[in-house]
């Protein structure tokens, strides 16, 4: 057995009923897609379908038991957040419809203005770059980034020179939903804080598989997905320093993010649901509660400890088949659970099919990071990740499934 | 699903060995056509010669059907009339889109005949149809540039 590897591997496995699934052609499922999105444990789809089935009411209006029960169990899932972020007050949780929105909201508020500076990485996910594109052409302000060294991490030797009092927003991912690394974000930040810019991070690959302390951090922002850390699409969160997302003006308007409305003008109300017009996402709310309270009972050390145990496992089995070349970062060590590589003479797709063939489902494409697959020469790319029911049985069976697709398109 | 069903030999071949890939001149269309999904891409350019379609070259790059459909698509298309090239590419579209119950003719599709397998797998009949598709859009701007006379 590997060290590090979660104890009771296979109990674990048996929380998540769709590892069980048998594919077409009798295979088994081998899921190695999980930065996509993470399976789910029988307790977020239990407290979801109770929710449903017992509680289910709009919130915060209803003036019926079963809207206070529904409101409660809202709420607790804004508690449940705060305490997985260690954020300082459950007020500074806001719920939105992914980290996308997350990110957009953000984007779209924070005050801009020609002659400031936004700074973003090349290895940014496409929704951490679309909405800044789009925040500085909206604004004037200009955009810059940070460019990416040849091993896959951020190449911070012009941080003096993109760092400066211009400088408004510094946003980045913690971990690349690419190459896998893990960038010093907390280093990063200090030097944001010095010439006075706020910190926006990314968290949507590093929650599922990190301790997060946005304090620690030293975060300003950070927004993260509820699919990816085992809780239900339809749901995402922006975490922000209270005294930030006081100054911000509303994203969206509707309901429940007033405080009053007259014809002709509106007050609005405190945060979080400034933020949050409209009915939000309940249920999903009550499974990303279930669900960040799940990973936090199995320990994100231990998670983080696992993942880093299987991807030393995986990068080296991917070692082993020639033709096979990493994208990222080789040490496990500071590397997330999601390794993309090229198999040579065989594109990504073919690759994908090949091995879904076998009941193992991997993602092939650019992986909404156009630009870092650019920085690389690199069109598209074949992605395994792993997550905290990845075993090294699976990882075998990818190996074995890529020998088997080079022999199928007799190539090396 | 049927592995060889989707990768059929004549797919493998032309997917190794494309036919009449390159950019050319002259033209009088130039399209780029990508797929925002996989990132695939061609670049495709179409000569007309009166109402024949008398080049197209192109520079793919994507997966053995997206490169093999260019193949087959410019060995189909090349030295036939226009509208005869624009009917084949609705016969492939027909074809593409028939969730595998259309039986092609192979009298129009010829090669082409081969990926009626493709259309059983639905993530990959974009894959398939790319480069049809910029063939198409390719061919109507020139048909219009050289129509009206410009």
């Amino acid at each position: 057995m590997l060290p590090g590897l979660l104890t009771d591997l296979e109990v674990i496995r048996k929380d998540f009923p769709i590892l069980g699934r048998e594919l077409a052609g009798g295979h088994r499922l081998v899921y190695l897609d999980s930065a996509n999105t993470s399976q789910k444990p029988q307790v977020v789809i239990d407290a979801m379908v109770d929710h449903l089935e017992h509680h289910n009411a709009n919130i915060a209006r209803a003036m019926h038991q079963l809207g206070a029960e529904a409101t409660q169990a809202f709420e607790s899932a804004r508690d449940k957040v705060a305490a997985f972020l260690n954020a300082p007050s459950r007020d500074e949780v806001i719920f939105t419809k992914n980290a996308s929105e997350a990110l957009n909201l953000v984007a779209r508020t924070y005050p801009l203005g020609p002659g400031d500076r936004v700074v973003i990485t090349e290895m940014e996910h496409h929704s951490n770059i679309v909405p800044w594109q789009l925040a500085t052409e909206r604004t004037g302000a200009e955009l810059r980034w940070f460019g990416l060294s040849d091993d896959g991490r951020l190449d911070l030797s012009n941080i003096d020179e993109l760092l400066t009092p211009q400088t408004k927003v510094v946003a980045l991912t913690w971990v690349s939903n690419m190459l896998g690394t893990v960038n010093p974000v907390a280093e990063i930040a200090r030097r944001a804080h010095e010439v006075g810019a706020v910190v926006v991070l990314d968290a949507s690959q590093a929650a599922p598989q990190l301790p997060i302390d946005v304090q620690a951090v030293g975060a300003d922002f950070l927004a993260f997905t509820g699919h990816k850390v085992t809780g239900p699409t339809g749901i995402g969160v922006l975490w922000g320093r209270t005294e930030l997302l006081d100054q911000l003006p509303p994203f969206l308007g509707g309901g429940e993010m007033i405080a009053t409305v007259s014809m002709a003008k509106s007050t609005w109300a405190p945060i979080p649901h400034k933020f949050e017009a409209g009915t939000p996402p309940i249920v999903e709310a009550v499974g990303l509660g279930a669900a960040v309270d799940y990973i936090s009972h199995l320990g994100l050390d231990n998670i983080h400890a696992h993942e880093q145990a299987i991807t030393g496992y995986l990068l080296d089995g991917l070692a082993s088949v020639s033709g096979v070349k990493v994208l990222g970062p080789l040490d496990p060590a500071d590397r997330g659970g999601a390794v993309a590589f090229e198999l040579d003479g065989v594109h990504p797709h073919d690759v994908a099919q090949l091995l879904d063939s076998r009941g193992i489902a991997v993602r092939a494409g650019h992986h909404c990071a156009k630009p870092a697959h650019q920085r690389f020469g690199v069109q598209s790319s074949t992605r395994a990740s792993s997550y905290l029911y990845t075993t090294p049985g699976e990882i075998d069976a990818l190996i074995d499934g890529l020998e088997h697709t080079k022999n199928y398109f007799k190539v090396g | 699903m049927d592995l060889d069903s989707l990768y059929q030999e004549i797919i493998l071949d032309h997917y190794r060995n494309p036919h009449h890939a390159g950019l050319r001149e002259p033209y009088e269309a130039e399209v780029h056509h990508v797929n925002p999904t996989c990132g695939d891409e061609v670049t495709l350019r179409v000569h007309l010669d009166g109402s024949t379609v008398s080049d197209v070259s192109y520079a793919a790059e994507g997966c053995s059907i997206s490169q093999a459909a260019a193949s087959v698509m410019s060995d189909l298309v090349i030295g036939r009339p226009l509208e005869e090239a624009l009917a084949t590419h609705e016969e492939f579209l027909a074809l593409m889109q028939g969730k595998g119950q259309v039986e092609p003719d192979e009298e129009v599709l010829e090669d082409g005949i081969a990926f009626a397998g493709v259309a059983k797998f639905p993530a990959r009949v974009k894959c398939a149809l790319l480069s049809w598709m910029a063939f198409k859009d390719a061919a109507l701007q020139a048909n219009s540039t050289t129509t009206s006379g410009g």
